[in-house]
């Protein structure tokens, strides 16, 4: 046994840490100037394995630590605190279109970080490391309970942070891919947040009825959130990405029952019938589909079946009359949607109306369409079947991988501030003048 | 209006807080106040949420008014369904933070600047049995601290929290494997670290308290060892002969094992545990150490041709002539001093060739160990051996130096093996030095076992 392979010593701090939380990947013990190779390996849930490296040297005093010293290449290169993780992709030989999104958030995401002689690039599966570490990253913060939501026919998961409460309220809304995602809700509410995870593209009462759900299927949502005994019915905000965000903006201008009191949409349009169901709208860009555009690998881009941004007001949601803060996340490179161009004229509509003091716009260059937690991969395209859609397409989302990922680390830290201030912030300065 | 008293913050600014207390606010203040807290709650945090349980935490207060008394407060339920505390009376800033780290605690369990106050100053909640002593048996799953902040300082308890966090205490490192042993008469649990190996390997006992404590083990592996938490009091060994054969057999268990580096494997003994590291040491022809690690260092070795186990039913017997203090509890070091001072009684430790490292309370009301310690420092120098000796003594601190931020306990109940009586034994210790000691003597440990088991000199010098 070479006995000076024995002594590197590799730790990850914390071990186990929540998906938004850094970590200190430290390699110690190894021969000064020796190359390094710092790997992750994770295998999702579907069996699929992911992985990310990085090449290093050894300082004079045998020592790597990932946060300060830079990767010479490697699936990430420079200082990256975090590349072990957000640059993981599929390995070699695996099928094309892969998207990493968890389902049974109650389980810890497990990492392999393993430290390799040399600079290896492949063939990890035949090396020996010469150390390895598990690491846990959680969705789901210690004591967040999770409570399955029927009520109202509703389809959908309440993420509970523990506590006497009450907490301020989140209604989280995905996209077009339908099913239950529960990720974001999950780690929103280990950030104190009473967030409800709903499913409304494939709903129990949709697959049940073949029909789609409406309004009201969003109202009872708020309304079971706001009656929660632990819920604040005075705060509740909502948060969608992509076709999440066409029924925010709906619920947020139009519903007599839902008062929101701060938005987020990420990568999402405001273009949209504004007398339409929710079918009606969810229906309406496909009027347009000859404008699909494929890329040189034949990947679906979408985002010109809503160019031009009509001029027409009855199909565009009038953002003149939100009366809540907005928070709008624009991916530059969204090949999906026309989150750029909505997000322009967003602005001046809201500039024209006098309500612009309630925006804010946080645009990101070659970020794309899927603007996700930070610190997991990104995804520039992947097989998706919309719902209720019998094939799968190869749709383009956009953004190169180092800028999107810089990008979701950015916006979950602004998203998280946008809505502490206007959940859990003091909206009454005067409450504490007599104090 | 009371003014609190002046303190003097560690940001060097003083501050005179001139905030009523919250029972004496005005009616309308404290309506307004309550009125706030029914709206929207303080923002509690701890971080990390889940963590080993050697490694420090940040707790922290936010949304709350400025210049508010609160408590911030720790609830654990143990194993055994009793309930354990700590708490400090706190005082928020202007922007309406409190930092448990960096900010003053007034009173409570613990007063000043103490991050870690919240855990090593635990100790059963008001109306618990008494003796209790808190050990986790199960290793596996993480101790549980409930965190919470209450409105006020006095009479906190009356009141609901304003704010609740759960946070995972860990012994176990993700990764790590954990192996029942029971083989060639050998009982234990084996702690495996993740990744290829080969690694060092450590033989770990505790003392007389009898069953079996994997914690400690646990915790080691999580450090990158492979350690045997060894069962040897359970047994009733027919002859030192085959006693001194289970530990050495226990050593090679380790050693043998396909991920361990051979020349690498040391010993962990906590009192009695120590004394079986010393002797190992000492006298076995069969296993060698790398080092040793004795904490409350017991080299009491009479009778040769007796087994540990009934030397130290031997010993307890004696004892029962120990002193028993006002509090009724019962102090065996004195009377243990005088077995030690035969010098036929005791352990030659000029035999042993391997470094070691003496860890002791100067207040150990249980066994002789500062004697002890100087003893062993004598006798090795005069072997020869003093160049492989540390020692690391404590003031106010007792028997019982166990992991970092585990709470201190002064006396606990101990059942004698022989006559199932109960006592209370007095350990020693006073809580702050006590703890301070914990969390020192454990990183001077690591340090050691990593020195000595992860990179020798002799492996510098050949680079």
């Amino acid at each position: 046994m070479d006995r000076k392979q024995c002594c590197v010593k590799l730790s990850v701090q914390p071990s186990r840490g929540l998906m938004d939380e850094k970590f200190i990947v430290l390699v110690q013990n190894a021969l000064p100037g020796s190359q390094l190779t710092i790997r992750a390996l994770h295998q999702c849930e579907d069996g699929h394995s992911w992985e990310a490296f990085g090449h290093y040297t050894a300082d004079t005093t045998g020592t790597i630590n990932v946060s300060e010293d830079p990767s010479i290449r490697g699936t990430y290169s420079g200082v990256e605190q975090m590349g072990l993780l957000w640059s993981l992709r599929p390995i070699p030989g695996s099928k094309p279109g892969l998207r990493m999104r968890k389902k049974n958030i109650q389980t810890p995401m497990e990492v392999t970080i393993s430290v390799y002689q040399g600079h290896q690039t492949e063939g990890f599966a035949d090396l020996v490391p010469l150390s390895g570490v598990v690491v846990e990253r959680w969705y789901m913060a210690p004591g967040v309970r999770r409570i399955p939501v029927t009520e109202g026919g509703l389809t959908a998961a309440l993420f509970l942070p523990l506590g006497p409460g009450p907490f301020p309220g989140l209604l989280d809304l995905y996209g077009l891919g339908g099913e239950l995602v529960e990720y974001r809700a999950a780690l929103l509410a280990s950030h104190g947040f009473a967030s409800m995870a709903i499913d409304y593209l494939t709903s129990k009462f949709t697959i049940e009825t073949g029909k789609m759900v409406d309004r009201q299927y969003f109202e009872t949502a708020y309304r079971v959130l706001q009656q929660h005994p632990q819920v604040c019915k005075s705060r509740i905000a909502m948060i969608g990405l992509s076709f999440g965000t066409s029924i925010t903006l709906k619920m947020a201008i139009y519903s007599e029952i839902i008062k929101l009191s701060a938005a987020v949409c990420i990568s999402g349009t405001h273009v949209q019938p504004v007398d339409g169901s929710v079918e009606e709208i969810l229906r309406f860009p496909y009027k347009n589909v000859g404008k699909t555009r494929f890329s040189e690998k034949d990947e679906v881009i979408c985002r010109d079946l809503m160019l031009p941004i009509p001029t027409d007001p009855s199909l565009k949601a009038d953002v003149g009359r939100l009366q809540c803060p907005l928070l709008l996340l624009v991916g530059e490179d969204d090949q999906n949607w026309p989150t750029q161009e909505s997000a322009l004229n967003i602005k001046e509509m809201m500039a024209q109306a006098g309500n612009s003091h309630l925006l804010t716009v946080l645009s990101y260059p070659n970020a794309g369409h899927l603007i996700e937690p930070p610190y997991t991969p990104h995804t520039r395209s992947s097989n998706f079947r919309p719902a209720g859609m019998p094939e799968k397409v190869m749709c383009l989302w956009g953004g190169q991988t180092v800028e999107h990922s810089r990008a979701q680390e950015d916006a979950w830290k602004k998203i998280l501030v946008f809505l502490r201030e206007n959940l859990y912030g003091d909206r009454n300065p005067t409450l504490f003048s007599h104090l | 209006m009371s003014v609190l008293r002046c303190f003097s913050f560690s940001r060097g600014a003083l501050w005179c807080v001139t905030r009523p207390h919250l029972q004496e606010c005005t009616p309308t203040s404290r309506r307004l106040l309550s009125a706030m807290t029914q709206v929207v709650p303080p923002i509690l945090s701890v971080t990390p949420s889940r963590a080993l349980v050697d490694e420090k935490f940040k707790v922290l207060v936010e949304n709350l008014p400025p210049g508010c008394p609160v408590t911030v407060r720790s609830l654990h339920h143990s194993e055994d369904k009793d309930d354990w505390e700590a708490y400090g009376h706190y005082v928020s800033d202007h922007s309406g933070v409190v930092s448990v780290s960096e900010d003053l605690s007034y009173g409570g369990t613990y007063t000043g600047k103490e991050p870690m106050g919240l855990l090593w100053s635990m100790r059963p909640v008001p109306g618990s049995r008494p003796g209790l002593r808190l050990r986790k048996m199960n290793v596996c799953t993480p101790m549980l601290v409930t965190v919470s902040v209450h409105s006020g300082h006095e009479g906190f308890r009356d009141q609901a929290p304003l704010a609740s966090v759960l946070t995972e205490r860990w012994y176990m490192a993700p990764g790590i494997r954990r192996i029942n042993i029971n083989e060639q008469g050998v009982q234990g649990t084996l702690f495996i670290p993740p990744g290829p190996g080969p690694f060092p390997g450590l033989l770990d006992m505790w003392g007389g308290g009898g069953g079996l404590l994997e914690s400690r083990a646990a915790l080691l592996a999580s450090h990158g060892y492979v350690s045997l938490a060894l069962d040897y009091l359970g047994f009733d060994q027919e002859s030192e002969n085959l006693e001194f054969k289970y530990f050495e057999t226990a050593f090679n268990i380790i050693k043998d094992h396909p991920q361990v580096m051979p020349d690498r494997v040391g010993i962990f003994g906590l009192s009695l545990g120590s004394l079986v590291a010393v002797t190992l040491a000492a006298y076995s022809t069969i296993v060698k150490p790398c080092c040793i690690v004795c904490i409350s260092c017991n080299h009491y070795y009479p009778a040769r041709g007796s087994t540990v186990t009934s030397k130290f039913e031997g010993v307890t017997r004696q004892l029962s002539k120990a002193r028993v203090n006002e509090d009724n509890q019962v102090i065996w070091k004195d009377v243990a001093l005088e077995f030690i001072t035969d010098p036929s009684n005791i352990a030659e430790v000029g035999r042993i060739n391997c470094p070691t490292l003496l860890v002791n309370g100067c207040d150990d009301q249980n066994w002789p160990t500062v004697e002890t310690a100087e003893d062993v420092a004598r006798l090795m120098r005069e072997a020869g051996k003093e160049h492989l000796l540390s020692r690391l003594a404590y003031p106010d601190t007792g028997h019982l130096i166990e992991p970092p931020f585990s709470p201190h306990f002064r006396a606990t109940t101990f059942v004698m093996r022989s006559s199932k009586e109960k006592v209370i034994l007095l350990w020693g210790g006073q809580t702050k030095p006590h703890s301070d000691a914990q969390e020192d003597s454990w990183r001077k440990i690591l340090s050691f076992l990593q020195f000595h088991l992860y990179c020798s000199p002799n492996l510098k010098a050949k680079i």
